[in-house]
């Protein structure tokens, strides 16, 4: 596995056009809202939390649907069913991948553009905070919708259909943390939500891999 | 569909798939690869089940599909050992990104891959497409080498080959 989560690495590396895509879409995406809802901070800093963790869960969609797709054309994904790993192993080593090259970097620039919303400095760490197990969930997530719409027709549309219903709680209790008095219960909820997608996602994801190859 | 296929294979042989477009040479060997279950039947070896346990099944095989598997951003060297490339000609492009070779070298950057896998059963689905009469001339020896060194080769191809110990099924 862990070969081939570097060598995934170093595609990726290759090919940063998918990472700029997603960081570019998260800054711009988030940059629309001041100018549609105007720059007052007291309006922006009460909605930031929502922003960014909207931006970042559009964002991190963008890279999905060629996580499988390239290895599903070029022939790779036999290889990868034929490497001795199990199917949910290489799914998720396809979601460390995905949550290395798109979600960390989402979580490392989300600080500046929340700041940019005018959120408090001091609930800043909080938003990392439930971001970190955020974007987790969306890479667990997002790559079994991925797997699942392995070679069906209009896959990129069908991959938001699936994944941003399964999102809907992790928003809720992500957003809700960062601008609630009492955050530990949705921080608690949240680390809830990733133990549970942490086993069932890549067995999903591995069985949707193997029928997808056959 | 496949019905009645039975054959046997021991180290060291060879066996050639032929059959019209759409017979299913393809079809058997992505079954005895495990990437398709098969509705009936049974794959044996050493004289138990191969398919109960797939990730160990996957340890024995070394695939080469109708596709070549080779990611354009990586060289010809980040995809097999620089020493596999010798027997296929591609040495020379070693440090080239895959995406500037041609077909038939792309083909051969798959062969190196199966022949550098050290496993001990080659699935080859048309392994000669796109190949020059140099090249063949090298995947040949590279078979031959294969099997006296005790592997097995099954392969689907409508090119002859110039093989010792070579049995065919026709589909």
């Amino acid at each position: 596995m862990k070969t081939l989560i570097l060598r995934e690495l170093k595609l990726s590396l290759r090919h940063g056009a998918d990472t700029t895509a997603s960081l570019l879409f998260f800054i711009i995406a988030g940059t629309l809202f001041p100018f549609a809802l105007g720059p007052g901070p007291t309006t922006l800093a009460a909605i930031a939390a929502g922003i960014v963790w909207v931006c970042a869960l559009l964002a991190a969609l963008l890279p999905l649907d060629r996580l499988f797709g390239a290895d599903f054309e070029d022939g790779t994904l036999d290889l990868l069913l034929l490497s001795g790993l199990p199917a949910y192993g290489v799914a998720f080593a396809k979601m460390v991948i995905h949550w290395l090259t798109t979600g960390l970097p989402l979580l490392l620039i989300a600080a500046p553009l929340a700041i940019m919303l005018r959120m408090p400095a001091a609930r800043v760490p909080l938003l990392l905070l439930t971001l970190l197990p955020g974007t987790m969930l969306l890479s667990l997530l997002g790559t079994l919708a991925a797997a699942i719409t392995l070679g069906a027709r209009r896959a990129a549309v069908l991959m938001p259909l699936i994944t941003l219903p399964l999102m809907i709680p992790a928003l809720i209790f992500g957003a809700a943390a960062v601008t609630s008095p009492h955050p530990a219960a949705a921080l608690y909820m949240l680390a809830a939500m990733l133990c549970a997608a942490l086993p069932l996602a890549p067995l999903g994801a591995g069985a949707a891999l193997k029928a997808a190859a056959e | 569909m496949l019905t009645n296929v039975s054959f046997s294979l021991s180290a060291g042989g060879i066996l050639v798939l032929r059959g019209a477009n759409g017979a299913g040479k393809s079809t058997l060997l992505r079954a005895l690869a495990g990437l398709t279950p098969l509705a009936a039947g049974v794959l044996k070896w050493d004289g138990e089940d191969a398919l109960h346990d797939l990730p160990s099944h996957a340890k024995r095989i070394a695939w080469l599909g109708h596709l070549d598997a080779v990611k354009p951003a990586l060289t010809a060297a980040e995809h097999v050992p620089l020493a596999a490339l010798a027997p296929v000609g591609l040495t020379a492009y070693a440090n080239l990104p895959a995406r500037l070779l041609s077909a038939g070298q792309k083909r051969r950057l798959a062969i190196a891959r199966v022949a550098a896998s050290g496993k001990p059963l080659w699935l080859l689905d048309e392994p000669t497409t796109g190949l020059d009469a140099a090249s063949l001339t090298r995947f040949s020896a590279l078979c031959e080498s294969h099997r006296q060194g005790g592997g097995m080769i099954i392969a689907s191809t409508h090119t002859p080959l110039e093989l010792n110990g070579v049995s065919v099924l026709s589909l």
